[in-house]
């Protein structure tokens, strides 16, 4: 049950199998409140898988997942996996935001309706009682403006953030972020970035699988380096960028920088 | 143009009868098609299949056949067997026909998607049910108004089918007429009848393509 002791995210020894390619080699993690992680690595890594199995959206073949003292996940002494009711698991995982690199906005619905979609149909919400709400979240991401545009007349930049503010109007204890800026031009990632960075400087606990070396280093307080479907170093970020451990970590950042 | 008004009374009859066939079926075949749709999808192999089946018999045979099934075979057939009279049997066979191809128009429009909405919406919360409601199935109507529009101008004109079970739609009620006063006259007026029906609906699909114009994908 709730421990206030708990990690946030505790994952041990996940496995995952797509057929008979081993995605995941029993990846281990726990991630503190307040925590910003970055997890870093080539692609094909098996980062993106693990931040997808720890909201569900893959099932592991072995291992253990507990978000904030509740089990998603986990596996007997014959290594097969048990996972707890449908109901639970979207209890367990209503804790996670999750923002897509491809944003998945809802194409029919402005801005506005985006964003109190979830708290209405999930939650149950009145209109009038989250519109105060959504409307702080888009002037935290600098959309008011937008709230009756459709998400196809928004920018990459744009339609990131309004994903963000959609995800943070649940209430998420943590969000996940899956490369976030992979599919921006450019010069739009800054400003993605910079709501991300708020993000975490008002301690909210991310996880975050990017691309962006500058972000990993600035913003998140220990990074995560990924490789083979294994965790090969996770350390502060300050420590890992200044002398990385592993070769592999130093091939990667070498030919990242 | 007297004969003309003369015989408008039995012609609008008629059309009587044409909408009342097309309205019914299209208000009981479109929830059954989609209610098809949303099983032959299902992850449950056994009804996918038994979907699956169902449309390629409504599919594979003429609607025409089904009716006459309906009317005269099925009161014979063991245990189902019950006798309709010839305005329900012919609402059967075409609601049960006009699902089947609704069933596919929705299932094409389900699919086609994109995996990342129901991605975004589970992280959001919302029961597979929700997701149908809220997010998936408000942008299939968008994708499926041109089939739609097709399948229902279709099913105004198959509509004349009716005649087989002697029912005095459009079509029979302006034959009846040339038959017996030998001249093509009830044919045109009851084309520009069918046109006019087919203008109303074309319109009509026109402006809910419209509607849904605001939004782009």
């Amino acid at each position: 049950m709730n421990n206030a002791m708990s990690p946030m995210i505790h994952a041990h020894d996940v496995h995952k199998r797509f057929g008979a390619l081993e995605v995941l080699k029993g990846v281990s993690l726990d991630i503190a409140k307040g925590e910003v992680v970055a997890v870093i690595g080539p692609s094909g890594s098996g980062k993106s898988t693990f931040l997808r199995c720890l909201n569900h959206l893959e099932t592991i073949n072995r291992g253990r997942i507990v978000i904030e003292g509740d089990t998603l996940v986990s596996s007997d002494v014959h290594g097969v996996c048990h996972y707890v009711p449908e109901a639970e698991i979207r209890r367990v995982c209503g804790k996670m935001g999750m923002v897509f690199q491809h944003f998945n906005l809802f194409p029919h619905m402005t801005v506005l309706q985006n964003v109190i979609e979830a708290p209405m149909t999930v939650k149950g919400l009145r209109r009038e009682e989250i519109i105060p709400k959504a409307e702080a979240l888009l002037r935290k991401v600098g959309l008011l403006d937008k709230r009756e545009s459709y998400p196809s007349r928004l920018s990459g930049g744009q339609k990131q953030r309004v994903a963000i503010a959609r995800a943070l109007a649940m209430e998420p204890d943590i969000m996940l972020f899956d490369e976030p800026t992979s599919a921006l031009d450019p010069e739009l990632t800054g400003e993605v970035l910079r709501t991300m960075r708020e993000l975490a400087e008002e301690r909210m606990t991310m996880l975050v699988v990017t691309h962006e070396m500058a972000f990993a280093r600035e913003v998140a307080s220990r990074v995560v380096f990924m490789d083979g479907g294994e965790i090969l170093e996770s350390r502060p970020s300050r420590e890992l960028f200044a002398s990385p451990e592993h070769p592999r970590t130093r091939v990667f950042l070498e030919n990242m920088l | 143009m007297n004969y003309v008004l003369d015989i408008l009374p039995p012609l609008l009859e008629g059309t009587g009868v044409t909408l009342q066939v097309f309205a019914i079926t299209l208000v009981l075949s479109i929830p059954l098609g989609l209610a098809l749709a949303l099983l032959r999808i299902s992850r449950f192999g056994f009804v996918s299949g038994l979907v699956n089946g169902y449309i390629w018999l409504m599919r594979g045979t003429p609607l025409m056949l089904q009716m006459l099934f309906i009317y005269f075979a099925l009161p014979f057939v063991p245990v189902i067997g019950i006798r309709l009279p010839d305005f329900p049997a012919a609402i059967v066979a075409f609601v049960l026909n006009y699902a089947a191809y609704f069933a596919e128009i929705f299932r094409a429009g389900i699919q086609s998607i994109d995996r990342g909405q129901y991605e975004g919406a589970r992280v959001l919360g919302l029961t597979y049910t929700q997701t149908m409601r809220r997010i998936v199935l408000p942008q299939v109507v968008k994708r499926i108004l041109p089939p739609m529009s097709n399948e229902t101008i279709t099913l105004v004109k198959d509509t004349s089918l009716i005649y087989v079970l002697a029912m005095n739609d459009l079509l029979r009620a302006a034959r009846g007429i040339v038959q017996r006063d030998f001249t093509t006259t009830p044919f045109v007026v009851a084309a520009a009848f069918y046109l006019a029906m087919t203008l109303v609906l074309t319109l009509a699909f026109q402006r809910l393509e419209k509607k849904y114009a605001v939004y782009d994908e």
